[in-house]
């Protein structure tokens, strides 16, 4: 998987207000009634571009990907629609679960890739081009149809080894600053990083439009972005630490509800 | 000729040996004076001291400021300037659970970034300048 266009966007942390005051206290994970998406960060302007279908950038993918789910690829030339039907009926709720660990694998995909599982294994068709257009297209018009819908994914025999791992990684300091994400989204989220308020980095939204991407984009490219402003080594493309961080990520935001396409700054 | 400059830069980016002296280091990591001008303008670019995404200072110009730690404002009076040297080349000397990244440490680091990797966040010189002008905030916010 070749991840294009990720390069020097990093997170770019900018604009101005003022915040409480305490340092250094290291919290504890934030209680699940203190929870709050991003979505609740943004400015009057961006949240209504979020709510309105007509000014939601992501729409413009999510019509894309409804014309891809009818359309017939690959050596099976079979639709997505041929083997799933109406997507509104079938998908409703999919995107809310995932990542899910895959029984073969014996490990969690998330929903991009087990699209792209559909696309090689069902389809036989060639891989999509990772954080290309047909895939996010696709991803978005899945995650749509759980749009609304609590965050489901629950730990248990299957997930907990998966979970716990994708903590690790999010409460351990990595890169030259020195910083782990905890550091960040638990300990200091709603304070300003330069200007930008930090959120609480629930994964609700995905994939989202974001306006400093100007695209639609990932879940592993929000991380990615993140990853190298903390300047660290971001994982390879498709990498397992990816999906234990998002399994974590959407296990922590459990209950939440889904806002795919999102809207962020 | 070659040795020299084939070492050079290679020396200019390992750190040096320091000495810390209770909370302090007390000898200037080059030997010498930092420029308070330069240093001002080190904390002042978010690329380079990356001090304004955490901390506000009286630098009216960067609109964009953080709110994760203290005003700058004063600092040179709250702290002796081996303090701050020390606060700017480890923090984690200074309190162990600190979010202030160690700009003068290249140890103890995991998974940097291949750009960044074996390299202290400033150069000795650069921490100097960002001393000599943190000494300046002579006034509380
Ligand atoms: C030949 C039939 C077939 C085609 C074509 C197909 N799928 Fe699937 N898909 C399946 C089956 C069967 C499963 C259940 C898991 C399995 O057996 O691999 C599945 C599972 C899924 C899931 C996970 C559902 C869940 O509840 O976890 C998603 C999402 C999905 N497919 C999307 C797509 C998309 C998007 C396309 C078109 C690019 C597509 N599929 C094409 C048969 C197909
Ligand atoms: C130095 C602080 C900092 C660190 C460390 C950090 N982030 Fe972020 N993160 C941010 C900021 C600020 C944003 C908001 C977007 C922006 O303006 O860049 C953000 C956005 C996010 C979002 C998007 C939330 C949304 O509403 O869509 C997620 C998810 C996220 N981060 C996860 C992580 C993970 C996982 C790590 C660790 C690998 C991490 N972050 C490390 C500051 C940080
Ligand atoms: C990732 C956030 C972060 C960055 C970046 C950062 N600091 Fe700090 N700094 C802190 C925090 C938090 C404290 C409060 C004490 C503590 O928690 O260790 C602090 C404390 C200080 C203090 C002592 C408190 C005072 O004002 O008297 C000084 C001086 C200081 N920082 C200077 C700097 C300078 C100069 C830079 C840039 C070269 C910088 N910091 C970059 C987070 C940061």
């Amino acid at each position: 998987m070749s991840r294009q266009g990720l390069v020097a966007l990093a997170c770019l942390w900018i604009a101005g207000l003022a915040g409480l005051v305490s340092w250094g206290g290291q919290a504890a994970e934030i209680p699940l009634q203190d929870r709050q998406s991003g979505y609740q960060l943004m400015t009057p302007e961006t949240r209504a571009m979020q709510d309105d279908d007509a000014a939601n950038p992501g729409m413009l993918w999510v019509l894309d990907g409804e014309a891809l789910w009818q359309r017939k690829d690959g050596r099976a030339n079979l639709s997505c629609a041929d083997c799933h039907g109406d997507a509104r009926q079938s998908m409703k709720g999919v995107a809310a679960r995932y990542p899910a660990v895959d029984p073969g694998l014996q490990k969690p995909v998330d929903l991009e890739q087990r699209i792209e599982m559909c696309r090689t294994e069902k389809q036989q068709a060639p891989p999509l081009r990772a954080e290309g257009k047909d895939l996010l297209a696709l991803a978005a018009y899945v995650a749509r149809q759980s749009k609304g819908m609590p965050i489901a994914v629950v730990e248990d025999d299957h997930t907990r080894p998966f979970i716990s791992a994708g903590r690790e990684i999010y409460e351990r300091r990595q890169g030259q600053l020195n910083l782990s994400c905890a550091n960040c989204h638990d300990d200091n989220s709603g304070k300003r990083l330069a200007g930008s308020p930090i959120p609480q980095a629930h994964p609700t939204g995905y994939p989202l439009y974001r306006l400093e991407w100007q695209t639609l984009g990932s879940l592993q490219r929000r991380l990615r972005n993140c990853l190298v402003g903390m300047r660290a080594e971001p994982y390879a493309p498709g990498a397992p630490e990816y999906a234990e961080l998002e399994l974590y990520l959407m296990w922590r935001a459990r209950g939440m509800p889904m806002e795919a396409p999102g809207v962020r700054p | 000729m070659l040795a020299l400059t084939m070492t050079a830069p290679a020396l200019a980016m390992d750190p040096q040996p320091y000495a810390v002296v209770g909370d302090t280091i007390p000898l200037s990591l080059t030997g010498g004076r930092g420029d308070p001008a330069k240093g001002r303008s080190i904390v002042a670019t978010r690329t380079q001291g990356l001090c304004l995404l955490c901390h506000s200072g009286p630098i009216p110009e960067e609109r964009l400021q953080g709110t994760l730690a203290p005003n700058l404002a004063g600092a040179g009076s709250r702290s002796t300037e081996g303090q701050l040297r020390l606060r700017i080349v480890d923090a984690s000397r200074v309190n162990p659970d600190t979010i202030m990244p160690p700009y003068y440490r290249t140890d103890g680091l995991e998974r940097v970034s291949k750009s960044f990797a074996g390299k202290p966040i400033l150069t000795a010189e650069e921490i100097e300048d960002v001393v000599a002008y943190l000494l300046t905030l002579r006034e509380a916010p």
